[in-house]
């Protein structure tokens, strides 16, 4: 990863981790019967900046390093914890992602929140923006070693829209003849499948698929389209074009089989492979044409997901 | 299985560096010699290195497509403008050797970088 990368990744870190993956979970937490005398000493042995107040199992208040300051400066005399703390406390819950928690920082200028789980509605740890940032520099080491190890996050996009059913499309023109342009849709596809978080090994097969359909198209017609549909459990890669279409399908289907021009073979294509290959590549199949009207290809390749179900 | 850095490929091939400089810790599990682009689309492994003497685009849409770690030139041949704009888009490392391609893989080989059979029955 070069240094643009890694702060792209950063801002995909921000939305993709949660507050619970770098939150500190052991909370120190002070009573609210608590002497202020007594706070500096336990913010000084336990090298924080404040803490939340807690009464009980109930956060009723937070006080910090600020509060003891102001509470000095003031010379007053010693009281409880409780009657200086801030008891309006802002929280964060454990499942929200990072972004909510560096807007938070950010907009309301406070050092810390306590978290809360949203079910249980106990204080489950405590975020600063130092454990934010120890949190993304820890991940990012994580991500940037292990980058070939598959992993899976295509249910990523779905879990956030709110439907019965979810699907992306993505459609492509594909320009025939112009060989120097060929591979530009299966490209933009594959980068896109890619930032989705979809396998990297699913995501090689539709790429391979679609590069070879887009090079027939190319290579044997004035031009077509291509469209890809997502969903949690497949992508099906629909290619059709306007050429001359396919004699015999189950011909042209076997490897070796190629009625490839001279220029394309000099450029390294024209084996016959193309359609085979996207078969391997493919989970189901479907190859129709009609000679004078076009070619119609429709690939459908599971994810993990689709699989299992 | 041994695998190489692109810097041990540089080294063997006494290589030129075209694209990626700052790429060459990345690892190469095995290597792929072909002329012929279809072959490499329907067989090569991911992880590999590709050693070609094709030096249009399509080289690099293949690597992209193939998750190919880098291609190497072979016999003195050097990529076209476009083809060297498309790998620094992509990120995909690019390598030149004067060695031809049977002398080039039989270095690395020797050097112990395995084909696609040898680090796949292993591995
Ligand atoms: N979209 C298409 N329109 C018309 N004919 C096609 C189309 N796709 C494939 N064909 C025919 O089917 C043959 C086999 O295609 P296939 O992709 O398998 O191999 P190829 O394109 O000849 O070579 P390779 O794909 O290995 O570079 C082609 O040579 C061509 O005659
Ligand atoms: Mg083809």
């Amino acid at each position: 990863m070069n240094r643009d990368e890694k702060i792209t990744k950063i801002q995909e870190l921000v939305y993709e981790m949660k507050v619970q993956e770098v939150m500190r979970r052991k909370v120190i937490t002070v009573g609210p019967t608590t002497q202020m005398s007594e706070l500096r000493e336990i913010l000084r042995v336990n090298r924080i900046s404040g803490a939340p107040v807690v009464e009980g199992d109930a956060l009723v208040g937070i006080i910090s390093l600020e509060d003891f300051i102001k509470w000095l400066a003031n010379r007053e005399d010693d009281c409880p914890i409780g009657a200086k703390m801030t008891r309006d406390v802002k929280t964060l819950y454990a499942d929200e992602p990072l972004v909510t928690a560096v807007n938070k920082l950010e907009q309301l200028g406070y050092g810390r929140f306590p978290v809360i789980d949203r079910e249980t509605n106990e204080l489950v740890g405590i975020i600063t923006a130092g454990l934010v940032i120890e949190g993304l520099l820890r991940k990012l080491e994580i991500d940037y070693s292990e980058e070939e190890i598959h992993r899976y996050r295509a249910s990523h996009i779905f879990e956030d829209i709110l439907a019965d059913r979810t699907k992306l499309l993505f459609e492509y023109d594909v320009v025939g003849q112009d060989f120097e342009r060929a591979g530009e849709s299966a490209s933009g596809l594959k980068t896109t499948l890619r930032r989705l978080g979809i396998d990297p090994r699913i995501v090689r097969r539709v790429a391979i698929a679609t590069y070879e359909a887009e090079m027939n198209v190319v290579v044997y017609t004035p031009g077509g389209k291509i469209s890809c549909e997502i969903d949690p459990e497949k992508i099906v890669v629909d290619v059709r074009d306007s050429g001359p279409g396919i004699p015999d399908v189950e011909k042209a289907m076997q490897p070796g089989y190629s009625t490839a021009p001279e220029w394309v073979r000099e450029l390294g294509f024209g084996a016959g492979m193309g359609l085979n290959n996207i078969q391997k590549c493919a989970d189901e199949m479907v190859l129709t044409s009609d000679v004078g009207s076009g070619t119609h290809l429709k690939v459908c390749i599971f994810t993990e997901q689709g699989r299992g179900s | 299985m041994k695998s190489m850095t692109l810097e041990d490929v540089r080294r063997v091939l006494e290589a030129e560096v075209i694209v990626g400089k700052d790429l060459l810790h990345r690892r190469v599990k095995m290597g792929c010699g072909s002329d012929l682009m279809s072959d490499v689309l329907a067989f090569i492994k991911p992880a590999s290195l590709l050693l070609t003497g094709l030096t249009n685009q399509q080289t690099v849409r293949t690597a992209e497509m193939q998750d190919i770690v880098a291609i190497c030139f072979v016999r003195g041949k050097k990529p076209t403008d476009e083809t060297v704009k498309l790998a620094q888009l992509k990120n995909i490392p690019l390598l030149a050797t004067r060695f031809r391609m049977f002398e080039a893989c039989g270095r690395l080989y020797t050097e112990g970088l395995p084909g696609d059979y040898e680090a796949t029955e292993s591995g």
